[in-house]
């Protein structure tokens, strides 16, 4: 199917949204739009972080996830209490594949749950009581722990307690940062709301640490902020970023350290690549520390050779020279594997779904590969994303906003796209209807797929996908047949 | 009153940044900008105004500020 005009695009939008109530359609209907390259701002064709509507599926997560999962999660040598009922550390445990080395449960802490697992007399009571003690434990069972962080759940900001007295006097105790972070799952619309409080938490209880110590620098230290390090994602960046001489001070947070973050003041620049759940502590170092930060992108050669001359730019010659020469290094490499796959997906057309950064920032990469993204949303995207994504989306491709199950079914069903890239909760969905697939948050447990190495992954990975023979045998043997013959005798 | 944080542009001399409501816009016009007085009226790009109080012009670029809404673009 040839892509869609702008027209067709539209009465796409439309159709869809006929099976709405009369509000939930005019409420919907501001979350879809058509892209439009010639407009400035994004608030004029789509809006975004609102709630989401009642009765339709949403996939957005809560700011629990946000600060827990996303931004505190990854911090290796602090243990992270889940403080609240056991679920929400027990099924989000380990979940986003942050990698780290270390050795599990005696220095390094990603993988393990701790909760202080309320019951009924906690809430009643309240756990303040039980927080204490459970901080003494962990003291006692991990004593390598490097501090420890309070995430909230629910309960804790209904019952009110006050983890905040809690952490300052266990962290006298103890003589380690203890940090309570605010990020009880009803606060905010969204996850997004979560990386703020979590940022704002670093920002109170983290950073000032340091402050006035001595620090050895160079002038070429670099924090790399925004990075989880799926699957690896944050190693295969950093060692391009190194290669070209640049000290890389601070990983936040994958595979990062509190000792890390504490130094990252004292860096020259902060290098953002999840703008959306890292940008309020890079504004705060900014006008605090005076540090400028920049925004790059490591998927697919040709965004991340942009952004090695965009980052070296910053520096004096020696760096530009660095990325020059890691640009020659990697190219004929590149090469070798866009000549390897490009032929297997010149063409192909992509819809992707993802949280608040791939929806724009894989575009490249497809796009090295011949690819066409003909569909691309944010579940947790802000006004500023969307003012990014429209530049980087061809004309009438489609834009959706916290989409709900039932849109991006019959989106995927009339532009029928070759692949599907989103999450866990939408992939039997989808491969189910005979639409290959592939997740775009966990990298379908491969990866890395940031940088150079990452993209030869990408590739191999999504022609896996794309033209693996299983697509082709989606109906059963014995219905197959009868079909075959009615053909058969009907010509 | 709003929170907002002034920083350099590149296009403009100065780029407008409110958190609440993620709009970041150039600033095409500023009523007093000298050392002594700076601040006033602030005109945005996409058409909307703020005030911040004047003041001596800050030492160093980015700070967070109160501004008052005159005339928002929506």
């Amino acid at each position: 199917m040839s892509a869609l005009t702008r027209e067709e695009t539209e009465a796409l939008i439309q159709e869809v949204l006929e099976v709405y109530p009369e509000k939930a359609k005019k409420d919907r209907e501001k979350h879809l739009a058509v892209n439009d390259q010639s407009i400035e701002q994004s608030k004029k064709c789509i809006t975004s972080n609102r709630k989401s509507l009642p009765g339709v599926m949403t996939i957005r997560g809560c700011a629990y996830a946000g600060s827990k999962g996303v931004v505190w999660g990854p911090i290796k040598d602090m243990i992270h209490i889940s403080h609240g009922p056991v679920g929400c550390g027990q099924y989000s445990r380990a979940g986003r594949r942050n990698y780290y080395v270390g050795t599990t449960g005696v220095n390094t802490f990603g993988t393990m749950n701790f909760t202080s697992d309320f019951q009924e007399k906690d809430i009643v009571f309240g756990g303040d009581k039980k927080l204490a003690k459970l901080i003494g434990e962990i003291e006692q069972l991990f004593p390598l722990n490097k501090g420890i962080s309070v995430q909230s759940e629910c309960p804790i900001g209904l019952i009110g307690d006050d983890i905040e007295a809690v952490s300052k006097k266990a962290a006298k105790e103890i003589d380690k940062p203890v940090v309570p972070v605010r990020c009880e799952g009803f606060r905010g619309v969204s996850q997004s709301l979560g990386h703020h409080i979590a940022n704002d938490a670093i920002r109170d209880w983290v950073l000032p640490r340091r402050e006035g110590k001595a620090f050895e620098g160079t002038p070429y230290d670099v924090a790399v902020i925004g990075d989880y390090n799926i699957g690896g994602d944050a190693w295969s960046s950093r060692i391009l970023l190194e290669e070209m001489g640049l000290r890389v001070v601070a990983q936040w947070s994958g595979d990062g350290t509190i000792a890390e973050m504490e130094k990252t003041p004292y860096v020259k620049v902060n290098l953002i690549h999840c703008y959306r759940s890292m940008n309020y502590i890079a504004r705060h170092m900014e006008e605090k520390y005076n540090i400028p930060w920049m925004e790059y992108n490591f998927f697919g050669p040709t965004k991340v050779a942009e952004s090695l001359r965009a980052i070296a730019a910053l520096f004096d010659d020696k760096i530009k020279e660095g990325a020059e020469r890691v640009i020659a290094k990697y190219q004929p490499l590149m090469q070798a594997v866009i000549d390897k796959y490009k032929p297997r997906l010149q063409g192909k057309r992509v819809m992707l779904y993802v949280g608040g950064l791939r929806p724009r920032h894989v575009i490249g990469a497809y796009e090295d590969l011949g690819m066409e993204v003909v569909g691309t949303g944010y579940e947790f995207g802000h006004n500023d994303d969307y003012d990014r994504t429209i530049k980087d989306m061809g004309n009438a491709t489609l834009l959706y906003d916290d989409v709900t199950g039932f849109e991006f079914e019959e989106f995927v069903k009339r532009v029928k796209p070759d692949l599907v890239g989103s999450g866990i909760k939408e992939k039997f969905i989808f491969q189910k209807m005979g639409v290959p697939f592939r997740q775009m948050h966990s990298w379908d447990y491969s990866g890395p797929y940031h940088g150079y190495d990452g993209f030869a992954i990408f590739a191999r990975d999504m022609d896996m996908t794309l033209n693996n023979p299983c697509w082709g045998k989606m109906q059963a043997p014995w219905l197959k047949k009868p079909e075959a013959e009615v053909e058969k005798k009907a010509a | 009153m709003a929170n907002i944080m002034i920083q350099r542009g590149s296009k403009t001399e100065y780029v407008f940044y409110l958190p609440k409501r993620d709009l970041e816009d150039d600033i095409v016009s500023m009523e007093f900008n000298t050392p002594e007085k700076w601040g006033g009226e602030i005109k945005l790009n996409n058409g909307g105004c703020y005030y911040i109080e004047p003041q001596a012009a800050p030492a160093r670029l980015p700070i967070s500020l109160r501004a008052k809404r005159l005339d928002a673009a929506e």
